[in-house]
């Protein structure tokens, strides 16, 4: 038992154990054979929900306070843009993702500018900004769906040996994000800054830049998400983004992040976006009315949430 | 008052031992406290001091040995009890409620104070227990706790502890009560302590300044490594003879006159005279400046505009020019939920980094380095910055100003609660880094630091009032620079 320590300490490992349950519990139910479909589907859905929670698990871990409503909005409107920029050209695939990552940059400048300039907190600065990023979505679109070219359609329903692109897209961006957490020294700032901002200025970090940039950053990948989202989906929706609010931040938690911020980590954000996406497809499998699925649903991550705060406490 | 029959000792601790890990914080001590007396603590950093305060005040249960307040076997032990035998604390780390009123947190430590208008009993009993302990202090009552200044706030937390509700206190514990209080608050502090100790109440003062220790208590007891190794009645006791007992010999105290910097060396600092100031504030390459007066009278504004003004909040910069030590570790200075040597490195993570990836090769080096040089007392350097003892929290502080490359260091009453033995250490250090050109720009409320310095800034009000070189650094100098604007 003692050599199980060291990763039963690991505040991620909760999530994971959920994820594998929830799958094996789904997979017995059907005899084992939507083991392969199952794990195909959790796997791209997962992804989307990584690429949000990335960004948001960085924010959160800038300290209480930090948060970036405007996630739904963004993915919503970059999806658009981009999509209507490309007009289903394969050749404009590449400069449809720069489409989106300005976009994303340009969500994330808007956002720290409220913040900072109005002195706005963060949570109703980004909620205002997700209006007016709405906004410009609706107007943009006016509910027409533009399809994606054809070429980047294929590959964001595509495989590689088995693996969905999108959960390789995914694990790519997970890689990056995990190299700024854990070895740069940008990692280090953020979490010096959630666990006392006074203290990070004092050591000399330079405090509203590196806020500024993990702003930036989570937009970022909002935006990437939408470019993506939009394409799997064959083409950009107005409410496309909806579930993500909820979803990137409930996957921060879950995954054993510090709701208070200064102490995050990555393989979390996946296995509670693995989970997330288990849990709905189990009790659909189980044929429960969605009144019950609700209840299920907030019922389990409840549970998750309990057992992965435990060893925080033991720690203190 | 029954003389025949000796009084039971207020608190009694026998045999009490508590470990955290591997660490042997209390290793079997005995100790009793009779009415009427006020002990002395003294012993260095991790000595156990604090320990047994938390032991005594019942929010640490020792894992072997026994406790009795006033002769009663304490069988539940815990807060509850402690206090049910007269004990009260005050903590070394300040513990009352910011945002609540004065009157409000005096409610919170005195559950007696209960039905219609207990605001108004509150706020009399503690304006008039301030009055007695602090004659002539300015704080009012009414206000919250969060605008006073870290004296203020130690001196309500001393008068709340003193006060009678319902019952008197019996045993008052006071944990460096005097780190944050200057030279004339201390000592109305010391005579307050004289004169309920003379009523027959009881005090367990622990101090670092020894000079408090031999002047009020009656008997002294000296910790070390978790054990009591002397106890003796204060006559037995010389300043020397303490520092000896406590294991540490006092070096040859060098005054800064033996050091004269060249007055040619280049101005690093030049900051014309702020409102109602005598002079500007400069500093040269390679000084020791000292800020002093009272305090709270402006001397942290100071070091914090200074560092304001020379470190970008929106661009990296490496802190080749400046670098702060922070004084109230709690507020600005230690990243709770890290490691020792986390908190030690974030001083300059570019020096350790090749391109924005930390180097953890050369982490570990320089903690290594620095565990030796500072002497911080842990046996792994990843083990949480929590698990130090506060003085061995602020040796860590240091050396992550100490390990940058910056030009000017500012402290900012960085010795608080940090044993003699490291303050010696630490002294050196200072004085060897000026000889080689850093700055350091030093506020303290401790007399002997300020005669170290090469030029002191004496503040009042925010501003300077007097500027003092070498030979005319001293104690009443200063006393006599921040009383001089009283008449005004």
């Amino acid at each position: 038992m003692n050599a199980l320590k060291p990763v039963l300490s690991k505040p991620w490992i909760w999530s994971w154990l959920a994820a594998a349950l929830t799958f094996a519990a789904t997979a017995l139910f059907t005899g084992g054979s939507s083991a392969f479909g199952l794990s195909q589907a959790t796997l791209t859905f997962a992804a989307f929900s990584v690429m949000v929670g990335l960004g948001q698990m960085l924010v959160i871990t800038l300290g209480p306070g930090n948060v970036d409503l405007s996630v739904p909005a963004t993915i919503t409107l970059s999806g658009t843009l981009a999509l209507k920029f490309m007009e289903t050209e394969s050749s404009l695939i590449l400069p449809g993702l720069l489409v989106a990552i300005v976009i994303g940059l340009a969500v994330g400048m808007a956002n720290y500018a409220l913040i900072k300039l109005l002195r706005i907190p963060p949570i109703i600065a980004t909620l205002s900004m997700s209006f007016l990023v709405q906004s410009l979505a609706i107007w943009s679109n006016r509910g027409l769906r533009i399809k994606p070219p054809e070429a980047l359609a294929t590959f964001t329903t595509g495989t590689v040996f088995g693996v969905p692109n999108i959960a390789l897209a995914g694990l790519l961006l997970s890689f990056v994000i995990w190299w700024l957490l854990e070895r740069s020294i940008y990692g280090r700032w953020i979490s010096a800054i959630g666990q006392s901002p006074f203290a990070a200025r004092m050591a000399g970090i330079p405090v509203d830049g590196t806020r500024f940039v993990t702003y930036v950053l989570c937009a970022v990948l909002a935006a990437i998400c939408g470019y993506l989202l939009a394409s799997f989906s064959g083409g950009a929706a107005l409410n496309m983004g909806t579930e993500y609010l909820l979803m990137s931040i409930a996957v921060v938690v879950i995954g054993g992040c510090a709701v208070a911020g200064g102490n995050s980590n990555v393989p979390g954000i996946w296995g509670a976006s693995l989970f997330m996406f288990l849990v709905v497809s189990m009790l659909n499998t189980y044929g429960f009315g969605a009144g019950i699925r609700l209840m299920l649903t907030g019922l389990i991550i409840i549970a998750v949430i309990v057992a992965a705060s435990r060893p925080l406490n033991g720690r203190k | 008052m029954n003389m025949t029959l000796e009084p039971p000792p207020v608190v009694s601790a026998r045999g009490v031992r508590v470990a955290f890990g591997a660490v042997k914080a209390l290793d079997g001590v005995d100790l009793d406290i009779l009415p009427g007396e006020a002990l002395g603590l003294v012993g260095h950093n991790g000595a156990g001091k604090s320990t047994i305060v938390n032991v005594i005040n019942g929010g640490l249960t020792p894992h072997e040995g026994r406790l009795a307040y006033g002769g009663q076997e304490s069988v539940a032990g815990g807060v509850g009890s402690a206090r049910a035998g007269g004990v009260r604390c005050v903590f070394q780390e300040l513990s009352l409620c910011p945002n609540l009123t004065i009157v409000e947190n005096t409610r919170l430590m005195h559950r007696g104070l209960t039905g219609f208008g207990w605001r108004k009993r509150a706020l009399a009993l503690i304006s008039q227990t301030l009055g007695d302990i602090f004659p002539g202090h300015r704080i009012d009552c009414t206000g919250t706790v969060g605008d006073l200044s870290i004296a203020e706030r130690q001196m309500v937390e001393i008068a709340i502890n003193f006060m009678t509700v319902t019952e008197a206190p019996r045993l008052v514990i006071l944990d460096e009560p005097t780190s944050s209080l200057d030279a004339a608050l201390a000592e109305q502090l010391m005579a307050h302590v004289r004169r309920f100790v003379g009523a027959g109440g009881s005090v367990l003062l622990i101090s670092h300044i020894l000079g408090e220790i031999l002047s009020t208590s009656t008997r002294i007891v000296v910790m070390k490594d978790g054990k009591v190794v002397v106890t003796k009645p204060v006559a037995g006791f010389t300043a020397k003879s303490l520092v000896e007992a406590m294991g540490s010999v006092i070096k040859e105290k060098g005054h800064a006159a033996a050091r004269a910097v060249a007055g040619d060396a280049p101005e690093v600092i030049n900051l014309p005279a702020s409102r109602g100031s005598v002079c500007g504030f400069s500093a040269r390459k390679g000084e020791i400046i000292g800020l002093a007066g009272l305090g709270g009278h402006g001397q942290t504004d100071t070091l914090l505009s200074l560092y304001r003004a020379r470190s970008s909040n929106w661009w990296p910069k490496r802190p080749e020019d400046i670098a702060f030590v922070a004084g109230d570790r709690s507020l600005n200075g230690t990243f709770p939920l890290w490691s020792i040597l986390r908190n030690l490195s974030i001083g300059d993570l570019g020096a350790l980094s090749s391109r924005f990836a930390i180097d953890h090769g050369r982490e570990e080096a320089l903690g290594e380095d620095w565990k030796a040089k500072t002497a911080i007392r842990t046996p792994d350097m990843h083990n949480p910055i929590l698990s130090l003892s506060g003085g061995n929290q602020q040796k860590v502080l240091f050396a992550r100003a100490l390990s940058t490359p910056a030009a000017i260091v500012l402290m900012d009453d960085p010795m608080r609660g940090v044993d003699i033995g490291t303050k010696q250490d630490v002294y050196a250090i200072i004085r060897a880094e000026a000889e080689a050109g850093r700055t350091f720009v030093w506020y303290s409320t401790e007399m002997d630091e300020i005669c170290l310095c090469d030029r002191v800034y004496v503040f009042r009000d925010g501003a300077i009032v007097a500027e003092l070189k070498g030979e005319e650094i001293s104690e009443d100098h200063v006393l006599a620079a921040s009383f001089s604007g009283e008449a005004a």
